[in-house]
């Protein structure tokens, strides 16, 4: 009998192309995602080297991360913003790669368009110069983020050199309460383990909590990955994740879906193989979840208290939660509810795919929004976008007063015009709450969409469950 | 390959990739620039006036190697964090942990990641912060790191093939290219597979196997 082995294992051994002692494994690459910010550096060195790109039909590039999300159909204002745009153009025109650029009906985030055109499929390999790649593990796939460096190796060779990362389960049982979503599971566990406690590995999601969400929330959870540090996450495909990927632009169609489908199923961590680190988490336990402080791992159930300096044993970290709340302007013990908020940002690859937004308007409708907030809808793809507003998803923010932009990345990094200005409250519902990462001097609080909701129509953070 | 240099002392733990480089300052077309918003929003103020307390900005402090609290590099892959520190003139980073794609993105642009315990990294503060002018010499073929004139060193862990890589100049291209013959039989194989349902590839059926000249 062959060896047990994991779903992450089962892709893995699939996609090694050479393993040889005392070297990486060399790792074939089903399917390269491209955006303008990550990639001019690595088709410069190709013309450098004067090599092709090896597989352009594997390649799909896309404008998202400085694009702005007002007047798309304007050239980019932003001069160096606009050079990078044009550079991807001409890119992928000389080396023959398909681009989903400004005005393209496909164009968006790049970790939303690919599993919307069924690009992501079971038991693939998926890398972008982007680390939030951990998003499309939700189908069983592996996915990982990547240097330019790397961006260059896969365009030249569709291979990549990788040392094989160890194995993490986490299962997560149960229930969910109400008003707590796929989001808050994620923040949680990373409260928990950290923002290194992955480095290493590359994390299985399961148990019955898992089974129950749909593709697009299972999304949220592998996207948020990386925060703990892990390589990536994936979750087994299961019939959710088929009849998503059915019928959509790059899914096999017909028999071939059949055939695929036969292949698919066998895409499970066999029982009783073993990982080399496991966690539980019991759904029931959750509470919706937000962050005080400036990594991700910085987070608390809504209704707890900040932690007080006293909870510090270890020196470095206590100096780090003391920055974290000298930047944020938090006093340490204090709780998070009622604290007032200026912004309000829902977007981000982690969070903005129709569900994301279908979830924030069902609470929103016949409210309107505090009159101090800013609140920015920014869909995750021009698909979304029309979805949204087919669905009259639109009328509902804006009527609420919340500004519906275009398809991008916007003030999740906030390289575009889309940035809170310095001092000032976001909750959004992106991944990152580093210091500086939604414009200089910017304070962001991370939290599920419901919450984010909540937040812009009471206009300071409010716990989702006593208002639905 | 050794480096001996002064050090830089950045005790701060958790140190992720927005802080090395903010994503503003990622709208190069090319990876040349990057050393002079290294650290940006901790070096300078809004009026881009040199932050006084800012290791960088102490003139007591140089060298060609920073010294960095747990978790170095975290967040994004922006191989810029990498590029904007070797721009500034560090040629290594010692830390008792790096993230992944950070660790990955250094190598493979020769600046080198030296993972040391959490007590030597506790020490290495201390003693710099005694002695700014103390000198740590980073010996590569014997994977030690030492500081001159006291009896302190340890040794550090890097792969073999990487580390060779590093001092032969060789970067990771030429190695997977010399493979093709393996790449193309690894995708018929794929291909093959595929029409049998065994397996998912992103490959089309009628691949194009002709190499642009």
């Amino acid at each position: 009998m062959s060896k047990l082995r994991t779903l992450f294992e089962k892709i893995w051994d699939s996609h090694v192309v050479e393993s040889k002692e005392g070297y990486p494994d060399l790792l074939y690459i089903d399917a390269h995602l491209i955006h303008e910010v990550t990639s001019p550096q690595a088709f410069d060195r190709l013309r450098k080297r004067k090599l092709p790109v090896f597989r352009p039909q594997n390649n799909w590039a896309t404008m998202d991360h400085n694009v702005p999300t007002l007047n798309q159909h304007l050239l980019v204002k932003e001069e160096l913003s606009r050079k990078q745009v044009e550079t991807l153009k001409r890119n992928c025109e000389e080396f023959g790669i398909r681009l989903y650029g400004l005005g393209h009906p496909n164009q968006g985030i790049v970790h939303v368009i690919g599993p919307q055109l069924g690009i992501t499929k079971p038991g693939m390999t998926i890398v972008c110069g982007d680390s939030h790649t951990a998003t499309h593990g939700a189908f069983g796939t592996l996915a990982f983020g990547i240097g330019t460096s790397e961006v260059e190796q896969v365009l030249a060779t569709q291979c990549i050199l990788q040392y094989k990362p160890k194995t993490m389960n986490i299962k997560i049982s149960g229930k969910l309460n109400k008003g707590v979503v796929a989001k808050d599971i994620i923040l949680y566990i990373i409260s928990k383990i950290s923002t290194s406690g992955g480095t290493g590995y590359f994390v299985e999601y399961s148990g019955s909590t898992i089974d129950s969400l749909s593709m697009e929330a299972r999304m949220t959870i592998c996207n948020m990955s990386i925060e703990m540090g892990a390589r990536g996450g994936l979750i087994a495909p299961d019939k959710t994740t088929f009849e998503y990927i059915k019928d959509r632009e790059f899914a096999p169609k017909g028999k071939d879906f059949e055939k695929a489908l036969k292949f698919w199923k066998t895409l499970t961590t066999d029982k009783g193989a073993r990982f080399d680190k496991s966690l539980e988490v019991n759904a029931e336990d959750l509470e919706p979840m937000i962050t005080y402080g400036t990594n991700p791992g910085m987070g608390i159930k809504i209704t707890d208290s900040i932690p007080k300096e006293s909870d510090f044993v270890n020196e470095s970290h206590l100096l780090n939660f003391k920055k974290a709340m000298e930047y944020m302007g938090f006093t340490p013990g204090q709780k998070m509810l009622g604290q007032k908020i200026d912004y309000v940002f829902i977007g981000s690859c982690t969070n903005s795919r129709i569900e994301d937004l279908r979830m924030v308007a069902s609470f929103v409708k016949d409210k309107k929004k505090a009159d101090h907030v800013i609140v920015w809808v920014v869909p995750g793809s021009k698909q979304v976008y029309q979805k949204a507003v087919e669905e009259r998803l639109d009328q509902i923010f804006i009527k609420a007063g919340f500004e519906f932009r275009q398809a991008g990345c916007s003030a999740c990094l906030a390289m575009n015009e889309d940035k809170i200005p310095a001092g000032k409250y976001c909750v959004a519902t992106s991944n990152r709450n580093f210091e500086g990462r939604q414009g200089p001097g910017a304070r962001t609080i991370l939290a599920s969409p419901l919450t984010a909701a909540a937040a812009a129509i009471y206009g300071k953070i409010t716990d989702i469950r006593g208002v639905i | 390959m050794k480096l001996r240099s002064m050090a830089i002392p950045l005790p701060l733990e958790n140190v992720d990739t927005d802080q090395i480089i903010p994503a503003r300052f990622l709208k190069s077309t090319s990876a040349e620039g990057f050393g002079k918003d290294l650290f940006r929003d901790w070096r300078f103020d809004e009026q881009g006036n040199p932050v006084k307390d800012f290791v960088l900005n102490n003139p007591m402090y140089s060298g060609q190697i920073l010294v960095a609290g747990n978790n170095f590099g975290g967040g994004s892959s922006r191989e810029h964090a990498a590029w904007a520190l070797l721009g500034f003139g560090f040629k290594a980073v010692v830390s008792s942990f790096f993230a992944d794609i950070f660790k990955n993105n250094a190598l493979n642009n020769f600046l080198l990641p030296v993972q040391v315990s959490p007590a030597f990294l506790k020490k290495l503060f201390e003693i710099i912060e005694k002695d700014p002018q103390t000198i740590i010499t980073i010996d590569l073929p014997n994977q030690i790191i030492s500081v001159e004139g006291m009896n302190l060193k340890e040794e550090f862990e890097i792969n073999a093939y990487k580390k060779n890589c590093f001092l032969d100049g060789l970067d990771d291209i030429s190695y997977i290219l010399s493979m093709q013959d393996k790449i193309e039989e690894f995708e018929r194989k794929k291909i093959k597979n595929t029409s049998k349902g065994r397996e998912s590839s992103g490959l089309s059926r009628k691949p194009t196997f002709e190499v642009r000249s």
